[in-house]
């Protein structure tokens, strides 16, 4: 126990309300930047925020520089890097989803078993491992192998950064169903892999799409490991082998050319819109099928 | 015999985590011996010379190493106040109320937001600020990036100290209470000794994020390859120094910037596993 030291009653309740008040305003200091950002985003984004953006491919240096020198707005828009985030980050989905699902199911079912716990580790050994580093990784493994740049490489490095988060809100999941369901399901005679396909993870559904939409979230905006793999292009492109932009990509080559620096902000608050609706479906379908 | 099948493809889904991991190991290891072949593992950690041209190529880290300490740990004491706050509101004076399952889901929102976003945000925003309060001339600085780097790491130091906070039994705090506490001294002498362990991690956790943080920082931080001698200093992160050179890398140039991946990875890896035993040391506290 503390020395007590006397100490007039007014001046501890005097100290308590300077805390509470501290703890008030640094909680709401500790929100403005978002907002700022937000403003910043939507208030520098929304003149170029047209139909063009979507349908049209980022143009050259050259034909920016032309237009905003006679005043007219860019001409073009970022359907590259759409139609690639599209295809970077479905396959990314693909990928990471069914392992993603297995190994959540196996570390729930298997709970205080080595192997397990040595795996859960590892999961958060992945999830903690900086993306930079994940760009590295898919270099090796994809770019430098099959010669070139593609979106498949920046679809592995995706995918490698989607799983803990899907191995994770997968296992906490089933970690919350009852056992009793699982229990039920053996009682009446179903086969284990009856009882995962129709009790466990349909009465899972919520929280683990929930999981999957956030870890779509988090990649979307990813740049640094694209960088490294995807690389960008300046065209559509489909190819799972070529190279593929993303909208963080084309985000980052704006910022690096002075001519394309108007289509910044737009691209930033697509971007930014796609993320939060994410955040808020996956906010919906929690509160729907809680577990 | 379907089942048997079922339960050996989770073993094997589960499998692949370990040979994804030493996978990741291994290529980090392989594409980076050539440096460590040259320089020695110490003689590359201690080396603060980073320079590429051909007559006189050498590679160290040492400058980057420090570059990403100055900044994460900076970001960590300014983010500190902030995260706090947050997890006191979430976790202790408004636990469990509406407001502070709003202030959580705005903070929660921060964490959602694209690095890249903060990176302009930083550049277009702060950094003119910067400059007009004459931190330095270009405003790109340790500084600048270990602000904004804050403002990224306080939805993940807050969010779960906040929860480390809110389960402390109440009968705890209610004790102290009835002692006739006010709710600072139940603040300072129960609830945040008890959380101590869980809270240290969750800043743990949040310091290693910001030891990986890539695009902010590498367009905030200047990417100049020296040891910075303050704040105002420009200066390379690793993360930011991959970011910046991996393009136009090949050779040992290449396989020197794999190996910064690699003591990267080293890094955030100690600090899971020293984060991972101190709330193991909770658990059973």
């Amino acid at each position: 126990m503390n020395q007590i030291t006397p100490i007039s009653f007014k001046s501890r309740k005097a100290k308590d309300k300077t805390m509470f008040f501290l703890v008030c305003l640094f909680s709401s200091l500790a929100m403005v930047p978002l907002f700022f950002i937000i403003w910043d985003v939507i208030s520098k984004g929304y003149k170029n925020f047209n139909l063009r953006l979507f349908t049209e491919v980022t143009p050259s240096s050259m034909d920016a520089l032309m237009a905003t020198m006679n005043g007219d707005p860019i001409p073009g828009g970022i359907l590259n890097g759409i139609t690639g985030s599209l295809l970077i980050v479905g396959l990314a989905i693909l990928f990471s989803i069914p392992l993603g699902l297995f190994i959540g199911i196996y570390l729930s079912d298997n709970r205080g078993k080595k192997f397990a716990r040595i795996v859960s580790y590892l999961t958060d050994l992945l999830q903690g491992m900086p993306s930079i580093v994940i760009g590295i990784i898919a270099y090796a493994w994809v770019v430098k192998p099959l010669g070139g740049y593609s979106a498949l490489a920046g679809s592995v490095a995706l995918s490698i950064m989607m799983l803990p988060m899907i191995v994770r809100s997968t296992e906490e999941t089933m970690k919350m169903l009852p056992n009793a369901y699982k229990e039920a399901g053996l009682a009446l005679g179903a086969s284990y892999t009856n009882v995962v396909f129709k009790i466990l993870l349909p009465s899972g559904f919520g929280g683990i799409f929930t999981g999957i939409l956030l870890a779509i979230s988090r990649v979307m905006g990813e740049t640094a490991p694209l960088m490294l793999t995807a690389l960008g292009a300046s065209v559509v492109n489909w190819k799972v082998m070529e190279p593929t932009s993303a909208i963080p990509l084309l985000i980052w080559d704006f910022y690096n050319d002075p001519n394309l620096v108007d289509l910044i902000w737009s691209s930033s608050l697509l971007l930014l819109i796609v993320i939060f609706l994410l955040n808020w479906i996956a906010k919906i379908v929690a509160r729907k099928w809680k577990v | 015999m379907k089942d048997k099948i079922f339960r050996s493809l989770l073993f094997a889904a589960a499998l692949f985590i370990l040979l994804l991991s030493a996978a990741i190991v291994y290529a980090l290891v392989s594409r980076s011996g050539e440096t460590f072949q040259a320089y020695g593992f110490w003689g590359f950690v201690t080396n603060a010379e980073w320079d590429p041209r051909s007559a006189t190529e050498e590679y160290g880290a040492f400058s980057f190493i420090m570059g990403t300490l100055y900044t994460a740990f900076f970001s960590l004491l300014l983010c500190v106040p902030f995260s706090l706050a947050v997890a006191l509101f979430n976790g202790e004076y408004f636990k469990g109320k509406k407001i502070s399952g709003v202030v959580r889901s705005v903070v929660d929102l921060l964490a959602g937001i694209p690095s890249i976003v903060y990176g302009l945000w930083g550049f277009y925003t702060v950094r003119p600020l910067l400059i007009e309060l004459g931190v330095s001339a270009q405003g790109f600085s340790i500084f600048l990036s270990a602000l904004v780097l804050a403002i990224m790491i306080i939805p993940y130091a807050s969010s779960l100290s906040g929860e480390f906070l809110s389960m402390i039994p109440n009968n705890l705090k209610e004790g102290a209470y009835s002692l006739g506490a006010t709710r600072l001294e139940v603040v300072q002498h129960i609830s945040l000794p008890a959380a101590a362990s869980g809270i240290v991690a969750s800043y743990i956790l949040a310091l290693g994020r910001a030891l990986g943080e890539t695009m902010a920082v590498t367009m905030l931080i200047g990417n100049t390859n020296r040891i910075p001698g303050g704040l105002r200093d420009t200066g390379n992160t690793m993360a930011s120094v991959i970011a910046n050179q991996f393009g136009e890398a090949d050779g040992l140039k290449l396989s020197a910037l794999i190996a910064i991946g690699l003591l990267l990875f080293i890094i955030t890896a100690l600090i899971n596993l020293i984060a991972k035993l101190v709330m193991k040391k909770l658990s059973h506290a």
